[in-house]
């Protein structure tokens, strides 16, 4: 049974930010909340590490035990969605989530907390699938149309992998026990692979 | 001939019903219970038709878990580019 999980490679992360990009762009996401955001740990010293951030879509989610009104349900790949027609906007889930992921929008006046609003695992929400409604309530339903998340497609890196649990942690491990570790999982040979052939000398004779 | 007093009457009666027709209204709040979801059922991924979006290259069989899963697993393998250099 597909598990769906996100795993972000912090050796790969660039911190370019395409990630959160392309989830405001998906799921048309207003201003001010945002589902996906990149972490830098020592950020600005050499070997600073980024991780990008969304909901994990816990087996066990916090947000769900805290609900008061139950508005949270798992589906059974395993994603963690709510129905904002429940919703009551009230923040509990913000407290609960170790990973801040619930997002509230402040559009009202006197900066008032609409409706949580969160990752969905671009997987839409309660409503028709694929219709205006879900788009407009939950953004895109990717999984329905038979596409994984768009952050992690689009991710350049491919340092933001999304999908079965089990296809994503082999294609992790594959990836790094081929990279090495420490010191070796820098430089060009590592990016770029390294050549085939001894390096070539440099063409003798004067300098054009 | 209508009296106008049962005229009168007759009026304040129908404004009254008017105003009684507020009192019907239908019960909006869900009676919860703890630890269970009542909002409305989701429809799983699989049971949708597949190519029914634009740029959509997997398919699957429409309600069969088994291969939508196993679309979106080869799908995934394009995010492993040691399989795709090879």
């Amino acid at each position: 049974m597909a598990r769906m999980k996100f795993l972000c490679d912090a050796e790969r992360c660039i911190e370019c930010n395409g990630c959160v990009t392309a989830c405001k762009q998906e799921n048309e996401v207003p201003w001010g909340v945002n589902r996906r955001r990149v972490v830098t740990i020592n950020d600005g010293v050499p070997g600073e590490k980024s991780i990008s951030v969304a909901c994990m879509h816990c087996s066990d989610a916090p947000c769900m035990a805290v609900c008061p009104v139950d508005c949270f349900y798992k589906t059974e790949e395993g994603v963690v969605l709510h129905d904002k027609d429940m919703c009551i906007g009230c923040g509990y889930c913000f407290y609960a989530c170790p990973f801040g992921a619930p997002q509230f929008p402040q559009a009202g006046a006197f900066g008032m907390r609409g409706k949580m609003d969160k990752c969905t695992f671009c997987a839409g929400g309660p409503e028709k699938d694929n219709t205006k409604e879900e788009f407009a309530k939950y953004g895109s339903n990717r999984l329905a149309q038979g596409k994984l998340p768009a952050c992690a497609e689009m991710c350049a890196t491919k340092a933001l992998l999304a999908g079965d649990g089990d296809v994503v942690a082999d294609i992790f491990r594959s990836r790094a026990t081929k990279r090495g570790k420490g010191a070796e999982v820098w430089g060009w040979g590592t990016a770029y692979g390294k050549p085939d052939t001894p390096q070539q000398q440099a063409p003798k004779g004067p300098k054009s | 001939m209508i009296s106008a007093r049962k005229l009168i009457l007759s009026g304040a009666v129908l404004v009254a019903l008017a105003g009684l027709a507020g009192c019907g209204e239908k019960e909006q709040v869900i009676a919860y219970q703890q630890g269970k979801y009542q909002g409305k059922p989701d429809t799983r991924p699989w049971e949708n038709e597949p190519g029914a979006s634009l740029y959509t290259t997997s398919k699957w069989t429409k309600g069969d878990k088994a291969s939508w899963e196993a679309a979106l697993r080869s799908r995934n393998q394009n995010q492993n580019e040691y399989t795709r250099a090879e």
